[in-house]
């Protein structure tokens, strides 16, 4: 099995070189196969955003290295960090966000559409595609802000899928939805995960989700207790 | 989605038209800013034109005319002057020395149109008990009211005048009590005497005009002057009126004349237009000024409003340029859509003021000039002005840290 992500010595600093500098993650190392399940979990002020940050390139560690695909990004300038997260990494945020300007339909375009520059008739229909696979069909042309939260989660869900990425970074997917609704947006995300092979990394807080996952891994103040 | 255009152009477009009512307000604000520049600068063409039209109908626009005769200090041995105090000697009325041969030099001039010669003095026109103090010009109709357009003027009678026929303005006429066809007597200084019939009575617009300004064969005036065969001045126009000034240093400087162009004696006039060609480019700048702040605003607000959406799309792999551009390209569309609806209230006021403003006599203050080019610099310069105002909002979206913009 490939190894979609692998992370050495991770760590990060916050306010390098003066006198408040203060390290928030301490040397981490974790290894993602390709059709992985994995919960992250623990505490607020763990760090755990802080390394979903940096493993969707959103952010860079201060040492350490972290490969997707085998590939190393520590030596990636900003444009071709920018190119990589949009071809390998889908994003679910807990807010949901998706951009109230457009459609359910073109919100999960959006990710092929900022990539090819153009519309074109091959990713709306993929955008159909994967707005059926989660159900949501009927409310393709609906604005993204008349949704429910369940739905707009799964909206966002299809959008993370557009690209086809090998990873799906969910920051507290479920967070902000009841109980019924986080489990329809959880058993989605499985199902993808075990249809397609998408490796998930999930963040959360819901002890009975984590439990469903593949591997659980705990953040405590910055290092891995797994 | 329209297919043809990019990723940049439809979100901009989109963030543009959910924020539509800071949208209309802020193209509304552009709207009335280019307004005002097309109203302005429309008006202002007009009345130039006008003001051109009338200096230029009722004057030549260069005058020819004899050397100023000047006294020279009487001179004993070189370094030695025996009379030191030189007064200027009196200007008699004196013709142009070969008049003829610098006139066909003139027209011979591929800058220059028509050529005029005149002849023209003061004198005293009385009819009874009457008197008054004229200015006798004589000339050939057949060029000179090419240069003035006296025939346009004329209120009674025609302008066609012979040698025993004058043409008078309405006041002269009142004052002598003098009507189209009375006969009124010419005298001058140099000795002339004539009685001329009235064959046509003008009305210049300008009260002191009509009172003094009189028209006669060249002839009659070169009799009445004691100028035989002579001509005080020649009268051109130019086919470029704003080189007349370099065309009149030109025939000066080749030629024993003094050449005075309509710009030089009309100095004043070009210092007024000047005045308010600069208070209007002040203005126009600050009013651009103004509607540029006003896109920054609205476009740095809207940044704010939406960097969640930007620290998304960044996330699934917008490049920062393209962030850019769709922050720069809304500036665009703003002062784009801004300056048509601007142009079209602009236009509409200015017919507006137009068919209002009269002068006093009722005829239009200035003439309606609505040029396309106009529009067309205006619209592009409200779209530059709003891609330069973005520039300071987009170049703050494009460096939104994700992270940061996500987290809110």
């Amino acid at each position: 099995m490939a190894e979609v992500l692998k992370l050495e010595q991770i760590k990060k600093s916050y306010n390098l070189g003066t006198a408040v500098e203060t390290e928030v993650l301490h040397g981490i190392d974790l290894s993602m196969q390709s059709g992985d399940f994995l919960a992250l979990m623990g505490p607020s002020g763990s760090g755990k955003s802080t390394l979903l940050n940096i493993i969707g390139l959103l952010d860079r560690p201060t040492s350490g290295r972290l490969l997707i695909n085998a590939q190393d990004t520590g030596r990636l300038g900003d444009a071709a960090l920018t190119r990589l997260r949009g071809e390998t990494i889908g994003f679910i945020f807990q807010y949901h966000y998706l951009i109230s300007a457009f459609t359910a339909h073109e919100n999960v375009m959006m990710p092929m559409l900022v990539d090819r520059g153009h519309p074109d008739a091959e990713m709306a229909k993929r955008a159909d595609v994967l707005l059926e696979r989660v159900g949501l069909s009927r409310w393709r042309n609906n604005n993204a802000m008349n949704m429910s939260g369940g739905q707009q989660q799964r909206v966002a869900i299809a959008r993370a899928l557009a690209m086809n990425p090998d990873l799906v970074l969910a920051d507290e997917p479920t967070g902000n939805l009841d109980t019924k609704s986080a489990n329809a947006v959880f058993e989605l995300m499985r199902e993808i995960n075990r249809e397609r092979g998408t490796t998930f990394l999930l963040v959360t807080h819901n002890d009975d989700l984590a439990k469903r996952c593949d591997r659980i891994v705990q953040v405590v103040d910055g290092s891995l207790a797994t | 989605m329209n297919r043809w255009l990019p990723f940049e152009w439809i979100a901009a477009v989109r963030f543009l038209l959910e924020g539509l009512l800071q949208t209309l307000v802020i193209l509304g604000g552009i709207a009335i800013g280019v307004g005002v520049i097309v109203f302005m600068s429309a008006m202002l063409a007009g009345l130039q034109a006008n003001f051109i039209k009338r200096v230029l109908t009722s004057q030549p626009q260069i005058q020819l005319i004899p050397l100023d005769q000047v006294a020279r200090p009487l001179r004993n041995a070189k370094g030695t002057i025996e009379a030191p105090i030189v007064q200027r000697p009196t200007q008699r009325v004196l013709s142009i020395d070969q008049w003829q041969k610098i006139r066909d030099e003139m027209q011979a001039r591929p800058d220059v149109v028509t050529v005029a010669p005149t002849a023209s003095g003061s004198g005293l026109a009385l009819r009874g008990d009457a008197n008054r103090a004229i200015t006798l010009t004589g000339m050939e109709p057949e060029n000179y009211f090419n240069i003035v357009r006296v025939p346009d003027y004329i209120v009674a009678g025609d302008a066609q005048v012979t040698s025993e026929g004058i043409l008078v303005g309405t006041e002269l006429a009142n004052n002598l009590g003098a009507s189209l066809g009375d006969k009124i007597n010419v005298t001058t200084a140099q000795g002339g005497n004539r009685i001329l019939t009235i064959t046509g009575i003008f009305d210049l617009g300008n009260k002191g005009a009509n009172q003094r300004s009189t028209f006669v064969t060249l002839r009659t005036a070169q009799s009445l002057l004691g100028l035989i065969g002579g001509v005080t001045t020649l009268d051109l126009t130019v086919t470029d009126i704003y080189a007349a000034e370099n065309i009149a240093r030109d025939i000066q400087a080749s030629h024993p004349v003094e050449a005075d162009s309509w710009i030089k004696t009309n100095a004043q006039f070009f210092t007024a237009v000047q005045a308010q060609q600069n208070s209007n480019t002040l203005i126009r700048a600050f009013v651009g000024l103004s509607v540029a702040f006003g896109i920054a605003a609205v476009l740095i607000v809207s940044v704010i409003q939406r960097s969640k959406d930007i620290g998304i799309l960044r996330a699934m792999g917008t490049k920062r340029e393209q962030i850019l551009r769709v922050f720069l390209i809304q500036g665009g569309i703003l002062g784009f859509l801004g300056s048509l609806v601007g142009s079209v209230l602009g236009a509409g006021a200015l017919i507006l003021w137009h068919s209002v403003a009269r002068q006093v006599d009722g005829s239009e203050l200035f003439p309606l000039i609505i040029e396309s080019q106009l529009f067309v610099y205006s619209a592009a310069l409200a779209t530059l002005t709003g891609v330069i105002a973005a520039i300071a909002p987009a170049l703050r979206a494009a460096r939104l840290d994700p992270v940061v913009a996500i987290r809110g």
